[in-house]
């Protein structure tokens, strides 16, 4: 293998799309657009794109989902590519497995690129588990020869031997991810582009994804695209990295420089902005609420290792003295299930029932080594006992990431199922039934 | 550095990938029989289906329109006539219909992997075959039955040039199917049109009646029939199996030419859509 040859070279990429519905309200763009380029004139709605915030709002209809990508892979190399949701990860893969067209830009390559952007895209129902290794095969760019001499491999990988020759539509989901993962571990492309496949199936299986994916990157030298928010993941298995905000790729380095890069970057958005107009808005007769925050972690932001504890602080004002004052959260997780409900008079044996008037500040602490890795989200709950929610309101929370570095459970913690994680007390001893 | 491939926002305009579609040739033959076992998995009739419809449909055009209305199809029984009309319309009308929803229906595929799109559109035309050469079959067994009753049909030497009229067809779908496929990505406006516009187009191509006819009874509407090269494909079809009706080689290579001429067509816009269509459809 030649030490540092270049096998993926892009070059100015960017993609512009279109917001709102697209309709037939954009036939007289088109023909503009057409008009234009018969001239030889450029297109005159690419000039008005904008960079692709999410939260602030435009005053164009176009958007760049990429701008200006520029980067080089060697050959050999497994490259993480990180960013929040509509960072524009997707749409680069997209563009590198040529399923859609950039806007302007070129990508250069040597080889076969092969893409996994999802597991069992053509799958059949109707068709056995064979014939769908087939077609999977296929179309993902396999010859029937090279399928027809990895299937034992394929099957025995997948662990879906007693079922082979079943119609897929009977399988569970799990095995039809497995059998699916199974044929696309056994593509033989100079690149391989991955986006969170692993998010699925069982602890089992994705570890055996996962070491499948270390294999093909290191045992035989394939070049490996990475898109993921399992940060373990993409820490075990990249050795380089690129951060994409808002469309562009604002940091490249080594893994672990990137990630932490990625985390402070969100504490930037310290707090949610729709919490602060939310607070200045309220209008109650009895109390006024001058800020709900969670106290940053260790590293500066709303990222907490699961030894970490986060704290979350409530600055009231009693401006009534009133009784069944109610102060409190929802932990949620991100998905929207709840994880608990608590208010502090849950907690407490003896009710504080009273408040003069005044200022206070209320806390609570979630402790650490509870929550499992993964997004949640903090939705104050504040009321009047049996009379009034003052702010309970779905959409007025603080996004929080749990993540682990530190804490138990580090191989597997991400992809174990359930919301909490607290350390349990196991014991083993000899025993005697018969006793 | 020199890199094999190249990726870039546009694509030449006649580009058609011989190569990679040959590379992709087994991915042509599973997706044909994927849809040539799947089709009627979980019926009770089966493949029985494949015969029902164009059986039903021939009994129906014959008491309607050969029966009530009148229409003379010379020697040849009319039922045997319509048949014969019916299987060579289905081929079209199936292919026409399959291939112009190639994008809708296959959206999520090609939003996740790449392949040269021209393949499905393909395969659907050769799948097809199989049905047609199984409604070919009956229509052999009804032709057979018929001499054994001592009906007057015969078999033109021009039945060899069948399969170039197949061709025609076949490409003359995918032209026709690729061009609408493409359109209906952005205008959804064309499926609705494509639904009934084919049972339209399909009595101005003299299925239903001999081709000769239409120029003697309704002679300031012929032109529709005229120019209508489907028309001719029809009765060209009907003149090699059945002896009936007229042929010439002027119409048969004119035609030819057409179909080539809206297949490239077709496939110019096909492939001009293929690559930016996920983000429109």
């Amino acid at each position: 293998m030649i030490a540092s040859e270049v096998i993926l070279k892009v070059e100015n990429l960017s993609k512009q799309y279109r917001l709102g519905e697209v309709g037939t309200g954009t036939l007289s763009h088109d023909l503009n657009r057409w008009w234009h380029r018969v001239r030889g004139l450029p297109d005159p709605y690419l000039k008005v794109g904008e960079a692709n915030d999410r939260s602030a709002k435009g005053n164009s209809a176009y958007v760049w989902a990429l701008k200006d990508i520029n980067f080089e892979v060697q050959r050999g190399e497994v490259v993480g590519i990180i960013g929040k949701n509509g960072a524009g990860k997707s749409t680069l893969l997209k563009i590198l497995s040529k399923v859609t067209a950039p806007t302007a830009g070129t990508v250069k390559y040597t080889g076969r690129i092969a893409s996994l952007l999802e597991v069992g895209t053509g799958f059949h129902p109707e068709l056995t588990g064979r014939e769908n290794i087939f077609l999977n095969g296929a179309i993902l760019g396999m010859t029937k020869k090279e399928i027809a001499s990895k299937l034992n491999d394929i099957i025995s990988f997948s662990g879906c031997e007693r079922y082979i020759d079943t119609p897929v539509k009977r399988y569970s989901s799990g095995m039809t991810v497995r059998l699916a993962f199974a044929v696309a571990a056994f593509l033989e492309p100079d690149i391989l582009i991955v986006d969170e496949v692993l998010a699925v199936g069982d602890a089992e299986f994705q570890k055996k994804a996962l070491g499948k994916m270390q294999d093909i990157s290191r045992g035989e030298g394939r070049t490996v695209l990475f898109v993921s928010h399992n940060l373990t993941a993409v820490q075990t298995l990249c050795s380089r990295s690129f951060l994409l905000k808002n469309g562009e790729l604002i940091y490249s380095g080594a893994t672990a420089d990137v990630i932490s890069k990625y985390l402070s970057a969100d504490a930037e958005q310290l707090g949610s902005i729709n919490l602060q107009d939310r607070l200045a808005s309220l209008n109650d007769e009895t109390v006024s609420i001058n800020q709900i925050l969670v106290q940053v972690s260790e590293q500066g932001n709303l990222a907490f290792d699961t030894i970490e504890q986060v704290e979350i602080l409530f600055d009231v004002t009693v401006k009534q003295a009133c009784s069944g004052l109610r102060i409190g959260f929802d932990l949620l997780e991100e998905k929207s299930a709840t994880v608990l409900f608590r208010g502090f008079h849950d907690d407490d044996a003896t009710e504080l029932s009273y408040f003069p008037e005044g200022n206070y500040r209320f806390s609570a602490r979630i402790p650490e080594k509870l929550l499992a890795p993964g997004a949640y989200k903090i939705q104050p709950a504040i009321g009047i006992h049996n009379n009034r929610w003052v702010l309970h309101d779905a959409d007025v929370a603080i996004p929080i990431e749990i993540i682990n570095i530190n804490g138990l459970n580090r191989a597997y913690a991400d992809t174990r199922p359930g919301s909490i994680m607290p350390r349990l007390l196991w014991n083993s001893i000899r025993s005697n039934f018969n006793s | 550095m020199r890199f094999e491939n190249q990726i870039g926002p546009q694509s030449k305009l006649l580009y058609f990938p011989l190569a990679e579609i040959w590379r992709y040739r087994d991915l042509l033959v599973l997706l044909v029989r994927r849809d040539v076992v799947t089709v009627y998995k979980q019926t009770i009739l089966g493949p029985l289906w494949y015969f029902i419809q164009p059986l039903f449909t021939s009994l129906i055009f014959t008491l309607l329109f050969n029966n009530l209305a009148g229409i003379e199809t010379g020697s040849v029984p009319p039922f045997l006539f319509n048949l014969a009309s019916i299987t060579v319309w289905n081929y079209f009308s199936t292919c026409l219909t399959t291939t112009s929803d190639v994008f809708k229906t296959n959206a999520s595929l090609f939003g996740k992997v790449y392949f040269p799109r021209i393949i499905m559109p393909l395969s659907i035309v050769v799948s097809n075959l199989f049905k047609f050469l199984l409604q070919f079959a009956i229509f052999v067994g009804f032709y057979l039955y018929y001499i054994a009753q001592g009906s007057s049909v015969s078999v033109s030497v021009y039945a060899i040039l069948l399969p170039v009229v197949l061709l025609n067809m076949a490409l003359l779908s995918l032209g026709l199917g690729m061009f609408i496929s493409a359109l209906v990505t952005k205008y959804r406006d064309l499926s609705f049109l494509i639904s009934f516009g084919v049972q339209l187009l399909m009595y101005v191509s003299a299925v239903t009646f001999p081709l000769a006819m239409i120029r003697e009874k309704l002679p300031n509407y012929a032109w529709i029939v005229d120019y209508n090269p489907l028309a001719y494909i029809i009765e060209h079809a009907r003149f090699m199996l059945l002896s009936t009706g007229t042929f010439s080689w002027i119409s048969f290579l004119g035609c030819t030419l057409c179909s080539l001429l809206v297949f490239i067509f077709g496939s110019i816009i096909f492939n001009a859509t293929e690559r930016s269509f996920i983000d429109t459809v």
